[in-house]
């Protein structure tokens, strides 16, 4: 176990220091840094002025290397538009989106896992038809849209729950939604398809010829094997979801770092910029990294 | 007991038969083929120019909330006709679609196949770009470039083309593998047969049937996305009638006027809902065993 | 007599629609009384694990009993509600599969399994369970019971697993053991094993056995009672002596006479012909890299290999699942690249040759794989498949395909098969479709890769005399790579017997067989199921009405 996991964990960091060169790269994409930087009608006294002041002079390995040491300790520089520590920026606002993502997830997981179990017991049947239709329904939906129209429901018209800010947990209820129902359409297909496999198994079918009751094949035998997989998934749309934290942030006008990468996006706010997509990306990566360890716990021929 | 026992159809009639006995391949197949008339003859069947602004016709409602049939769904804050506006949006949304999810899929069938086919370090390094993807935050990175790049109709394309590679390339890798540890590859191999024609002729062949389905799940997903980020004001620039935009320009008057974004909501649901049924019934067609 | 334990009267089981026939089983009558081994045999698709997953309760959902009853113990088990008949399965009955290797839950010890069924049964205390599976781990002959226990199932061997079912079947003494083909993906010495259990549990047990199975040498080795089923119809029961020794119904007759004998039909001299093919050396060793803990490791797959196949000559090469012999093809055909040793045919090297030259060099030697199912392309029709081989090697496709309907009326098929897809035909048909197209480019070797094992008795015999005839019709060098020890009898002049990645004995056929000298070639043939039932000849017993 100890050989599977110290193999992900080094490409985990690999793929941590790719992302963090394309992070970095994102300066050289529109051109010249210190031309961006110094906004038209520039003279090229000024720009070289702070093409020196930046660093941008120096060889580009160089600078990859300085701004990676500095990132490493936390350091992302000054937003340019926020006029603070990039740092400090996110931090603060990292929690909504946070509560945000594990919220989702466990949303996706609530609604998507018993789905697909329910539709596996009978496959083909009224149930199962049910919860595919469903499934295609929502991921035919587009969240933005979906966020919408749950304002113009449940705010507008029911005034039942607020429709922005996170004052009170009332302000995460349709977030949670929006967020979480994308996810689930997948985890409930994966639940299923495992789900059936497994039940068609020749080793379900021992358990049934050793009289073990039928709750119980389902619940230890079956579910045990078919979860194995959509723990796999479940990390990747924790993942997909903090950068679908944009989309939902902004509908419903939440602070959260989702909304922070938009406004940096929209205001050319580059470190910003860099710092949200090397964060996210590492998110993403730990996640990953996480549902490994938690399926070599759960499957033992991972172990050996 | 005598029974004449029946020839089983070749492969290419059985799917045939299975087609046309799928209701939601049929159904979702004819509203795709209705989008698909209707954005390409927009010039021909658009009541209006869809950029013509008119302000004495400011927020005229559909005919079923009082309006007239000069403008049948309304027109927009702007004065501009909505039903207009939707039929040439069709061709935005059908266009992105189309050319993203294509050149994902070359770019994922290229990477897919060979590191599934070749294995070792063909396929380590194929695992370690999928992986890099897919920790890259797809929104995060199109808004970002799109910023960086501008936003012309053509970058959009671009740049969700080369990021939705992902999926082709993972189920491409796994397909190709079992095809690969088929004996009828080694027996080719035995025959003679070089290495291109046994992908050509042997792998390919036997990795459509996933390749086509992926290819309709990222049309869609190309499609959400593109509303996505014209929506968030970094997709496709006004005022080009993308649904995503007309849904983002709607924004304002949620309150007072909702059929604004109700309007171009639905075709954009209409056409990816149909898409993802087109990609179902295409998985149940070709791989019925799949379903059960 | 005693009283029956299981009783089934005019049993019938519906296919769902759209089947090539209405029923699985039909109007199956049959006991079974303690302290018997009753054996249903039957080719495949014959209804025999029907009647046993029926009697189970263990049915597939599209299946369904129409009729008849089962008593078990007395009571019609087909008017039982679900739960009820669970509180008879792993307690009163308990079933053994064909498959050890996915019947056991991998996330689970087998320990845990096993005392599942105490669990499930009885209301034991935990310290009793384990106690009473520790001791079954020791009835079935694990070692290191403790250790077995705490195992999981990808850790133990198939035969392992197997003997972890059957004690889960015998955990609560059951008076009805169901075992349906339960040593088929076994190997010879381990199925000798289980097989010599089942025999010994008749005795301490008392339990009457029904064992579904295809291989008449098994039935020979264990049965009291044999019912055979062809179609979903039973054709003939009776006593294993009358049924084997004086089969009554043709289809019998035919499975009996299709039995491999243990000896060649015919055997040849080959010793003066000149050499076709030269192995010297061939080994393939693979490298564990070093990782945590570990230093690096070097794994022998096949050790130094070298033998001669002379023109003519059929080869067999024989081996257990694990004993080096499909690496030894693989190698030599430079389908994996070997790590030392030469390949010579014509006096050119395979081993050491050119990607590029490789190509010429393979012309002369062709292979028929195992698996009827995956070595014709499923997308491609049989014609285009066929022409592959000559067009790469430069013909024209109008002639190639000219060639393709010759070689499809010798092996016997019609021309039309041409222009259908592999779907369209079935594992006998495909296989001989599969010699056709190795012969499409006129080799002097063929290489058959366990190319009968995956087929039915009586299309493994036509698909072995297809062989025989064809090699000394076109005068072909074989060379018959098989775990099944009859067959390679039947069919060799010359055999190698092969074990854990090296050849422990080779000769003609007749001195290793009936003068073995390498103590595992012993043990091999030892464990040869039914050695004590002499085949009859078909062709002497009276003649009976069809």
């Amino acid at each position: 176990m100890l050989r599977y996991l110290l193999g992900r964990l080094g490409m985990a960091a690999l793929v941590a220091l790719t992302v963090s060169v394309i992070s970095f790269g994102l300066i050289y994409m529109a051109g010249d840094p210190a031309v961006a930087l110094a906004g038209e009608n520039a003279t090229p006294e000024i720009i070289a002025q702070i093409r020196a002041q930046h660093g941008y002079d120096r060889p580009i390995a160089v600078q990859y290397l300085d701004w990676l040491a500095h990132a490493l300790r936390g350091d992302f520089g000054v937003s340019p538009y926020f006029k603070i520590e990039v740092a400090t920026l996110i931090a603060d606002r990292l929690r909504i989106t946070m509560t945000l993502g594990v919220l989702g997830i466990s949303f996706a997981l609530l609604v998507g896992v018993p789905m697909g179990v329910l539709a596996a017991m009978r496959p083909n049947s009224m149930i199962d038809r049910a919860a595919l239709f469903i499934a295609v329904v929502g991921q035919a939906i587009p969240s933005f849209w979906f966020g919408l129209i749950l304002i113009v429901l449940f705010a507008v018209n029911l005034g039942w729950l607020p429709a922005s800010g996170a004052d009170s947990w009332k302000g995460f209820v349709l977030p949670t939604i929006v967020l979480g129902y994308y996810a689930t359409p997948a985890i409930m297909r994966l639940t299923r398809t495992g789900m059936i496999e497994v039940l068609g198994s020749d080793y379900i079918r021992t358990a049934r010829a050793k009289g073990v009751p039928p709750r119980k094949i389902l619940f230890k035998h079956a579910l045990r094997n078919a979860v194995i997989p959509v723990v796999s998934l479940a990390a990747v749309q924790m993942g997909f979801m903090l950068g679908g934290s944009i989309v939902t942030e902004s509908v419903f006008a939440l602070h959260g770092a989702g909304y922070l990468a938009w406004q940096s996006i929209s205001r050319n706010d580059l470190p910003t910029m860099q710092a949200l997509i090397l964060i996210f990306s590492l998110f993403y990566i730990i996640f990953t990294f996480l549902a490994d360890a938690l399926n070599a716990w759960l499957d033992p021929r991972l172990r050996d | 007991m005598t029974m004449t026992r029946t020839l089983p159809l070749s492969p290419r009639r059985q799917m045939a038969q299975r087609a046309l006995r799928h209701r939601g391949l049929i159904l979702s197949g004819a509203v795709l083929l209705a989008i698909v008339l209707i954005a390409i003859l927009a010039p021909v069947i658009a009541p209006h120019d869809p950029y013509r602004q008119s302000l004495v016709t400011r927020l005229r409602p559909p005919v079923w909330l009082g309006g007239t049939w000069q403008y049948p769904l309304g027109t927009d804050a702007l004065g501009r006709d909505m039903l207009s506006r939707l039929i040439y949006g069709a061709r935005v949304s059908l266009m992105i679609g189309l050319i993203s999810a294509g050149v994902s899929m070359v770019i994922g069938t290229v990477l897919g196949i060979s590191a599934g086919y070749f294995g070792g370090r063909v396929d380590s390094f194929v695992q370690y770009l999928i992986n890099v993807r897919l920790a890259m935050p797809v929104i995060l990175v199109a808004l970002a470039a799109v910023s960086l790049l501008g936003g012309s109709l053509l970058i959009v394309t671009m740049v969700m083309g080369l990021l939705l590679w992902d999926r082709f390339a993972v189920v491409l890798r796994a397909a190709t593998m079992q095809v690969r540890s088929m004996e009828y590859i080694a027996a080719a191999d035995m025959l003679g047969a070089t290495q291109p024609r046994i992908l050509w002729k042997d792998v390919l062949p036997n990795v459509m049937s996933h390749l086509i389905v992926i290819l309709t799940l990222e049309m869609a997903h190309a499609i959400i996305l593109e509303a996505g980020l014209s929506f968030l004001g970094l997709g496709v620039q006004p005022p080009t009638p993308s649904w995503g935009l007309m849904i983002s320009e709607g924004k304002e008057l949620l309150l007072f006027d909702s059929w604004l974004i109700m309007i171009p909501g639905v075709a954009l649901f209409l056409l990816v809902f149909s898409i993802n049924m087109f990609g179902d019934g295409i998985r149940d067609v070709t791989a019925p065993e799949g379903r059960n | 007599m005693a009283a029956p334990i299981l009783s089934i009267t005019d049993l019938t089981v519906d296919l769902p629609r759209g089947g090539d026939r209405p029923h699985a089983v039909e109007g199956l009558s049959l006991e079974v009384a303690p302290g018997e081994i009753v054996c249903i045999v039957g080719e495949s698709g014959s209804g025999k694990s029907i009647t046993s997953f029926a009697t189970m309760s263990l049915l597939p959902r599209s299946l369904k009993v129409s009729s008849g009853r089962i008593l078990f113990e007395g009571r019609d088990i087909l008017t039982l509600s679900e739960s009820e008949h669970a509180k008879l399965r792993g307690h009163r009955m308990a079933m053994i599969f064909q498959e050890p290797m996915t019947a056991l839950n991998p996330c689970y010890t087998v320990g845990d399994q096993i005392e599942e069924v105490f669990l499930s049964h009885t209301d034991m205390p935990k310290a009793e369970r384990k106690a009473k599976t520790i001791a079954l781990l020791e009835e079935v002959r694990m070692p290191d019971p403790p250790r077995i226990h705490a195992s999981y199932p990808h850790q133990l061997s198939g035969g392992q697993r197997q003997r972890i079912v059957i004690a889960m079947a015998l955990a609560l003494n059951p008076s009805l053991l169901i075992a349906d083909e339960p040593t088929t993906a076994l190997d010879v010495t381990t199925q000798a094993q289980i097989l010599a259990m089942f025999r010994d549990l008749r005795k301490t047990r008392g339990a009457g056995i029904m064992l579904v199975t295809h291989d008449f040498d098994v039935v020979a080795e264990v049965a009291d009672k044999v019912v055979v089923m062809q179609k979903g119809r039973v054709v003939e029961q009776g006593t294993a002596e009358e049924v084997l020794n004086r089969p009554r119904h043709p289809y019998t007759r035919q499975l009996i006479d299709a039995v491999p004998r243990r000896q060649a039909e015919v055997t040849q001299d080959v010793s003066g012909r000149p050499v076709v093919l030269r192995v010297e050396g061939l080994e393939k060793i693979y490298r564990v890299p070093a990782s945590f803990g570990r230093a690096a490791r070097e794994v022998a797959a096949l050790k130094p290999a070298s033998f001669e196949l002379r023109e003519g000559e059929t080869l067999g090469i024989v081996g257990e699942s694990g004993s080096g012999k499909t690496t030894l093809v693989r190698a030599m055909l430079r389908l994996i690249d070997p790590s030392g040793g030469q390949v010579f045919v014509d006096g050119r090297d395979i081993a050491s040759a050119q990607r590029s030259s490789l190509r010429s060099l393979r012309r002369d030697i062709q292979i028929v794989f195992q698996d009827p199912y995956g070595s014709l392309n499923p997308r491609r029709t049989i014609g285009d498949q066929l022409v592959e081989g000559p067009v790469n090697f430069g013909m024209s496709r109008s002639e190639a395909m000219k060639r393709a309907r010759e070689l499809v009326r010798i092996v016997r098929l019609e021309e039309e098969a041409l222009s259908r897809y592999p779907n369209q035909f079935s594992g006998g048909q495909r296989q001989r479709l599969c010699i056709a197209r190795a012969l499409m480019v006129e080799p002097k070797i063929l290489v058959a890769d366990e190319a009968v094992s995956a087929l039915d008795v009586s299309v493994q015999k036509e698909v072995l005399r297809l062989l025989a005839e064809i090699r000394d019709r076109m005068g072909l060098s074989m060379l018959f790579i098989t775990h099944d020890l009859r067959v390679a009898a039947q069919v060799s002049d010359h055999v190698i017997v092969m074990s854990k990645g090296e050849i422990v004995e080779r000769g003609p056929i007749a001195q290793v067989f009936n003068d073995p000298q390498h103590a595992y070639t012993r043990q091999l043939l030892a464990a040869m199921p039914g050695q004590g039932w002499e085949v009859p000849d078909i062709s002497t017993l009276p003649p009976v009405s069809a």
